[in-house]
């Protein structure tokens, strides 16, 4: 395995631990949802009054919850859709902050004052009650959770790429490639963007974390995925209502975001490593 | 000087900063031509306008707020002062090419050596992949790297210093560029490294006749590879001609002092003299010639007009008004 990378850049993947952790918690999490749900056997969603508040227990792994549904099942059911929603909701800003970044460094001047204040304006919001108002007056869907995510996260990835961008037009390599007359569109994509891409990488891992709790909370707050559909923060939200009945129905969806968080957590600081080796 | 035998000719070039508040003029009034196949070398202290020449030359400032603001640049029969920004796109990095100081930076990390190279040859010369590499290879050869098809592949970081400016070289020349400008291409490097890519640029310009114009600020470097040789004071050119004159006979005080500086020239057992004061602020340089705060010959005539070139021997030329009476 790993044959075609460079000795130099194996030996930084043996010593990084966490980037070894994070991506076999990643291949863990991704065998689960989406081999999960085929070796399941009960229906997320089916009502069964007579199984309702059961503990956990061999044959319902983690309880059932006050419509007699299984715990279990419907964390892992789950989990397909809140990883596509969060990944989705940090591709889109990812992708618009990054090209918005780009242009507003290299091109500078008044587009760079104009873009940037922009960002300003829509950096004095806070996130959640940007969000929350978005999805809140177009209502809630995912189509429109996509589109609210987007238009509040992609200033973060503009001001890192911005950032970027400033330092390496200034490079000699960047000089270098105007003085052998490349265009500026070849200058950007070849020299530009793989050298200030990386930050704002490391950063998409981090932003996932924050994602995936910011969509459950706006499932938590029934402003996401509506029920019966299973959804981690729906499940917390149902779950609070019966607490001490019973505890597992919150506990687990509660620690199935966890464990997400801690995944894209350990992923963003390997890769922080692996990518910006220092010195 | 002869315009008709020229590769490039330079007229009255003025180059300006727009800083904050007062604009500087680092290129103020330098004239000079470059003559094909010759390597012609520009020298000076740190803020002299060397750099400014250069980049005017092909109108590059690196982001620093600069322009051409007057004088013009013949090569080719076209004005570069005057270009447009397109054309003079299809100049650059085929006709005229640069090499920087810094070669650890001057390199992109992300993109292999093979990459960088065929890159060129792509956009300027219209070569397939295969016929790139190819010619990628025989470059890489031809500038001195060891077993150029295998490092094709290599990225910089994998590079010493010495190498990485023989990749910038091979770049450089990817295009065969009439004019190949090297701005301190050895300042960064080791004196062992320094020498071999100095013979390196000799016989680059040797094999394919291109003319060189190489920025420095050691004499030593001069002495061994240019033919003509520019010296530049506070943005303007002090003295000009062969290089063998203005080692035997500086005609001006202000390269006297710059040999006098130099071990090698002052012989053994004298004491090295350096130059007393420091260069002119160029936002506001002194009026007369630029060099009397300094200069100890320096009279009243000195502060009150700003001297121009004239010849002190064929091929040789001056700006100091009094040449002829110190018998510089």
């Amino acid at each position: 395995m790993m044959a075609w990378l460079s000795p130099d850049t194996r030996a930084r993947f043996r010593r990084n631990r966490s980037l070894q952790v994070g991506l076999i918690l990643l291949v863990v999490l991704l065998a689960i949802t989406f081999g999960g749900p085929l070796l399941l056997t009960t229906d997320p969603i089916a009502v069964d009054f007579g199984q309702a508040l059961l503990p956990p227990s061999a044959s319902n792994w983690f309880g059932t919850d006050d419509l007699g549904r299984d715990v279990f099942t419907r964390v892992v059911t789950a989990a397909q859709i809140d990883l596509q929603i969060a990944i989705m909701c940090v591709l889109l800003p990812f992708l618009i902050g990054t090209a918005v970044g780009l242009v507003s460094g290299y091109i500078g001047g008044k587009t760079d004052i104009v873009l940037m204040r922009l960002v300003d304006i829509l950096w004095a919001f806070p996130f959640y009650v940007l969000v929350i108002a978005i999805v809140g007056s177009l209502g809630p869907s995912i189509a429109n959770m996509y589109l609210a995510f987007t238009l509040v996260a992609w200033i973060s990835f503009a001001r890192i790429v911005r950032g970027e961008v400033l330092l390496i037009k200034r490079m000699e390599y960047v000089q270098a490639a105007k003085v052998l007359g490349y265009s500026h569109l070849r200058i950007i994509l070849r020299h530009v963007l793989p050298n200030a891409i990386t930050p704002a990488i490391v950063f998409m891992m981090a932003d996932v974390v924050l994602t995936i709790l910011a969509v459950t909370s706006l499932g938590f707050l029934g402003l996401g995925i509506q029920p019966p559909t299973p959804e981690w923060g729906v499940m917390i939200a149902e779950g609070r209502n019966f607490i001490f009945d019973g505890w597992w129905g919150s506990l687990f969806p509660g620690l199935a975001i966890v464990y997400v968080g801690v995944t894209f957590a350990l992923l963003g600081d390997g890769l922080d490593d692996f990518l910006r080796p220092k010195a | 000087m002869s315009t008709a035998t020229s590769l490039m000719t330079v007229d009255g070039l003025v180059t300006r900063f727009n800083g904050h508040g007062a604009a500087v003029t680092a290129v103020d009034g330098v004239s000079f031509d470059i003559r094909p196949g010759e390597i012609f070398g520009l020298v000076g202290e740190s803020g002299c306008g060397k750099s400014a020449t250069c980049r005017s030359l092909i109108r590059l400032f690196g982001g620093a707020p600069a322009e051409v603001a007057g004088g013009s640049i013949l090569f080719d029969g076209l004005d570069l002062a005057t270009l447009n920004d397109r054309r003079m796109e299809d100049i650059r990095g085929a006709r005229i090419a640069m090499i920087f100081q810094d070669p650890m930076t001057a390199l992109n990390p992300t993109m292999s050596i093979g990459e960088q190279i065929c890159e060129g040859l792509r956009r300027h010369r219209g070569l397939g992949r295969r016929a790139a590499r190819e010619e990628a290879v025989a470059l890489l050869a031809s500038v001195g790297v060891t077993s150029p098809g295998s490092r094709l592949n290599a990225y910089p970081h994998q590079f010493s210093g010495g190498m990485r400016q023989r990749v910038l070289i091979a770049i450089a020349l990817a295009c065969r560029p009439k004019l190949l400008i090297a701005d301190e291409p050895t300042t960064a490097l080791d004196v062992t490294i320094q020498d071999q890519i100095l013979k390196l640029i000799l016989r680059l310009r040797d094999d394919s006749g291109m003319s060189v114009l190489l920025v420095t600020h050691d004499l030593g470097v001069v002495a061994q590879t240019c033919d003509r040789v520019a010296v530049m004071y506070a943005g303007r050119i002090a003295e000009m001609g062969e290089t063998r004159q203005i080692f035997r006979r500086p005609a001006h005080p202000y390269t006297r002092a710059l040999l006098d500086a130099l071990p090698a020239h002052a012989g053994r057992g004298t004491k090295l003299k350096p130059i007393g004061g420091e260069p002119p602020n160029l936002a506001a340089p002194p009026v007369g010639c630029r060099f009397h705060p300094r200069c100890a010959h320096a009279i009243d005539r000195c502060r009150q007009s700003l001297p121009d070139l004239h010849a002190v021997e064929p091929g040789h030329e001056s700006a100091c008004l009094r040449v002829e009476e110190l018998g510089l």
